[in-house]
């Protein structure tokens, strides 16, 4: 197996922008260690019915392909195709003027020209221009298209699997070509020949079965939640009960399941156990839709509709009214651009109201599934919870917006105007890496393994490198969010660029600031650190 | 090697219509045949293309959101980079066509010293705007060799094009700003390392040809004169299906013709068709009201799940046993 990364930010953040002398064409794919993850499970992929299903290593010679793969490919470019119209623009539009070329986080922190997106898209154009154009079938190479070979066939797989499919290419780009729908493409056809990497084929084989990412079983959950009841019970004195799987109650709440498993997700996870304790929500949680993420995303249209369409499902079991989603990004790509057109309509559940304020969440009566970032803004707008933000007044907090939520949805004033509502120290990072201009944690997409760890930290660089910078300059100490994958990885980018900032679910931060009817006097935060001015009374 | 393979590519055409109206006397061929067929390729070309692209569907509704989304009724939405309304995608996309929106975004973003820095970086938009604008309006000129009486538009035009009343005949500010622009966007392809890197021939290609066009007409206007009347002669019997060829229009007219043709003909098979795409990119022509209005996907199907019941099936005594309620006892 690979070396341990050991790389230190010195060395990692020497980079050179300048291309090779050799032309992309002729410059094989080279697997360098720590940058790409272990191949799918035979077992993974088998769980779920996918083709090819095989054990394989990317690193080894032999990928043992199935004698046709090539027609394979090619048959599959064909569909999708006629299917997607973004595809057939994107690989005619594209008039390579660069602009996308410096905007890619890994071309930020690797240096890489194959990860400029409009490179990472002529690794695929290329062969859509020799099998599916007049002039890449008569020009060949002149006219920019390639022979579908092994090589060609890994290079892809190689940088397919360095894209997060965060979309800020397509912000910057004048046609709005959005590599992430190339890579999605890019990567169901090699899902045809069970390409896909394990972090994410493991995962999708959990969620189908069990419902969740982490295969974290029925009873699990609920011990898992109980767990955070009862440090909720010493932090603030509070006895909470949540529901499991229960029919009749208004609201489903899902949420990403690495809020139940891992700090500083946990905490976000306690957060929304608080905040809908103190409201009396009639709410539930499920055991059968525990994931709000969604890895089937990462891998093709067809997966990701498969796990998503159990939310509606137990939606619809269980009798609720509407359902809340709780912090994550790409499921909230998923629940707002693509859940409705699945699995909808949602016509068995009525359009979300918030039983505390009355008001109506217009913008979502056709999915009828509210952001908890929506949700809480309208609390707080309406005055419906008391808060006292000293209590995190040791924190100095910045706010990073999820690539998905930025620039997939748009939500970006609800969590800032929560977040000074519940904290008194709060700097924006430089205005070119937030909004939507935002920056990746590099390593979103399902391509969060330690395998993987160079190329995370080169895709995390530039975001890394605007929280260092409020770091530096206010003393930033906390990097708040609303995404299960920022929370399970920006803590390893932290460490690595920007020692001393601690990451945060922003639901963490209110439940912190909430003062709940007949808690104790608090001194100890969700973390069970003390609170500032209050160690001495202890 | 790409950029050589193209700029002989142009001379070459312009040998050949050189030869073939010089030597063979094929004026008829170039005056009037390859028009027609290099208008036909055009318009037909187009139409398909468009048509093909049509043919596929939008199996889902995914702009990219570039500001605030539509939510609570307090919250200011940026109702133009996040539109959920007709309206406001229109204005999204006419600022997108016009004015070129996101590439006014462009940022240069550069390493100093283990800092990244993010610096404004706005000539590729200003030469790619004055690039296409100096085209439309050369373009929308010409239109006084197609029409029997001058329109007044036109002529206003010519008036402000010329208004700086240098030289005679009159200097065409646009003809300067169209041969500035395409030069710098060659000149960007050749020195900037990565927009080297990933130019294809199919990228200088139409920069000399239009490079080729612009500098042939502009030789014309005003250094090696044709017989302009003649000229007129001939775009009108081409407008009115009677073609003639007139005597003594000067060769560089037939090279500026072919030019024009290869480019139409070329236009079609190309990366040019961007100016149709456009117009249909599904992450700048939709509004963001997915959770609003459920978006249909025409060929969405039937999937396979792993249904409750089979999930109860499963975990049925694991369940019992924490407490969670269960559908069959």
């Amino acid at each position: 197996m690979a070396t341990k990364f050991t790389a230190k930010p010195d060395e990692l953040s020497k980079l050179d922008y300048k291309p090779p002398k050799k032309g992309w064409m002729d410059n094989p794919v080279e697997f360098k260690e720590n940058t790409f993850c272990w191949g799918a499970k035979g077992k993974n992929l088998k769980i779920i019915d996918f083709p090819n299903a095989r054990d394989w290593s990317p690193a080894e010679e032999d990928w043992k392909l199935p004698e046709n793969w090539q027609e394979i490919v090619l048959e599959g470019i064909k569909e999708r195709l006629s299917k997607y119209r973004s595809l057939r623009l994107f690989m005619d539009i594209c008039v390579r003027c660069g602009a996308c070329a410096d905007k890619c986080h890994f071309f930020i922190g690797s240096g890489d020209p194959k990860n400029m997106p409009v490179l990472r898209a002529e690794l695929l154009r290329s062969i859509y221009r020799r099998y599916f154009t007049a002039s890449g079938k008569m020009l060949g190479k002149i006219a920019g298209a390639r022979e579908l070979t092994i090589d060609v066939l890994k290079e892809l797989w190689y940088y397919y699997y360095q894209c997060t499919e965060c979309r800020r290419c397509s912000v910057f780009c004048p046609y709005g070509i959005d590599q992430a729908e190339i890579t999605m493409m890019g990567r169901e056809l090699l899902n045809l020949l069970g390409l896909n990497i394990d972090w994410i084929a493991g995962p999708v084989a959990n969620c189908y079965m069990k419902g969740n990412h982490l295969g974290l079983e029925p009873h699990t959950i609920k011990n898992g939640i109980e767990f955070f009841l009862d440090d909720i019970e010493t932090v603030t004195g509070i006895k909470i009960k949540p529901t499991f799987n229960r029919k009749g109650a208004e609201i489903l709440f899902v949420t990403p399941s690495g809020d139940l498993f891992a700090d500083p997700g946990t905490y976000t996870c306690m957060g929304y156990l608080m905040l809908f304790h103190e409201l009396g929500l009639d709410y539930t949680w499920s055991t059968y839709a525990s994931e709000g993420g969604n890895f089937g995303f990462f891998t093709s249209n067809e997966m990701a509709k498969r796990l998503n369409a159990k939310i509606y499902a137990e939606a619809k079991r269980l009798g609720v009214k509407w359902i809340i989603g709780g912090e994550c990004g790409h499921m909230w790509r998923v629940v707002h651009q693509y859940m409705d057109t699945w699995n909808g309509p949602a016509d068995f559940l009525e359009e979300p109201v918030s039983p505390i304020t009355g008001t109506k969440f217009e913008n979502a009566k056709s999915t009828k599934m509210v952001h908890i970032a929506e949700f809480t803004a309208d609390l707080i707008k309406n005055g419906k919870l008391k808060l006292d933000p000293s209590r995190n007044d040791h924190l100095k907090v910045t706010w990073h917006d999820s690539c998905n939520t930025a620039r997939g949805m748009g939500i970006l004033e609800e969590p800032r105007y929560v977040l000074r509502n519940v904290c008194n120290h709060f700097y924006e990072m430089p205005e070119e890496t937030i909004r939507e201009r935002t920056f990746c944690c590099g390593s979103g997409t399902g391509l969060n393994a330690s395998e993987n760890m160079e190329l995370r930290m080169r895709g995390g660089f530039a975001r890394a490198n605007a929280v260092k910078y409020v770091r530096d300059r206010y003393g930033v100490n906390m990097l708040a969010n609303i995404c299960a994958i920022d929370r399970a990885t920006l803590k390893a980018l932290m460490e690595y660029w920007a020692p001393d900032v601690q990451v945060a679910g922003l639901h963490e931060l209110v439940a912190n600031a909430l003062v709940m009817k007949g808690e104790k006097e608090r001194t100890q935060d969700l973390r069970l650190e003390p609170l500032p001015g209050k160690e001495a009374k202890e | 090697m790409r950029i050589l393979f193209s700029f002989f590519a142009v001379i070459a055409l312009a040998l050949i219509a050189y030869a073939g109206v010089k030597i063979a006397n094929l004026q008829f061929l170039f005056g009037v045949v390859i028009p027609y067929i290099a208008i036909a390729i055009f318009i037909l070309g187009f139409i398909y293309r468009v048509l093909k692209w049509g043919s596929s569907p939008v199996p889902f509704r995914i702009p990219t959101t570039c500001g605030q989304q539509e939510s609570l009724s307090w919250i200011k939405q940026n109702k133009i980079e996040n539109p959920s309304s007709a309206s406001g995608v229109v204005i999204r996309m006419a600022l997108e066509v016009l004015l070129f929106r996101s590439l006014f975004r462009n940022l240069k973003t550069q390493l100093k010293e283990g800092k990244l820095v993010y610096g404004e970086a706005k000539w590729l938009w200003l030469a790619g705007l004055a690039f296409h604008w100096s085209f439309l309006i050369i373009f929308v000129r010409h239109f006084r060799f197609f029409l029997q009486n001058t329109p007044s538009f036109i002529k206003t035009i010519e008036g402000l094009d010329s208004f700086l009343q240098v030289g005679v005949p009159l200097l065409y500010m646009t003809d300067i700003v169209l041969l500035g622009a395409v030069t710098y966007l060659f000149l960007r392809r050749v020195f900037i390392p990565q927009v080297n890197y990933i130019s294809l021939a199919a990228d200088y290609f139409p920069l000399f040809l239009i490079l080729g066009i612009a500098s042939s007409g502009v030789v014309m206007r005003y250094f090696y004169k044709v017989h302009i009347v003649g000229v007129k002669e001939l775009a009108m019997g081409l407008v009115t299906l009677s073609p003639v060829i007139p005597q003594g229009v000067g060769v560089m007219f037939y090279i500026h013709l072919f030019l024009i043709c290869t480019l139409l003909a070329y236009f079609p098979l190309s990366k040019l068709m961007h100016m149709g795409g456009v117009f249909l990119s599904p992450t700048r022509n939709m509004a963001n009201n997915s959770r609003r209005a459920r978006h249909i996907n025409p060929w969405n199907y039937p999937v396979h799940i792993h249904t409750y019941e089979e999930y109860e099936n499963d975990f049925r005594e694991k369940m019992k046993k924490a407490g969670i309620p269960v559908e069959k006892e």
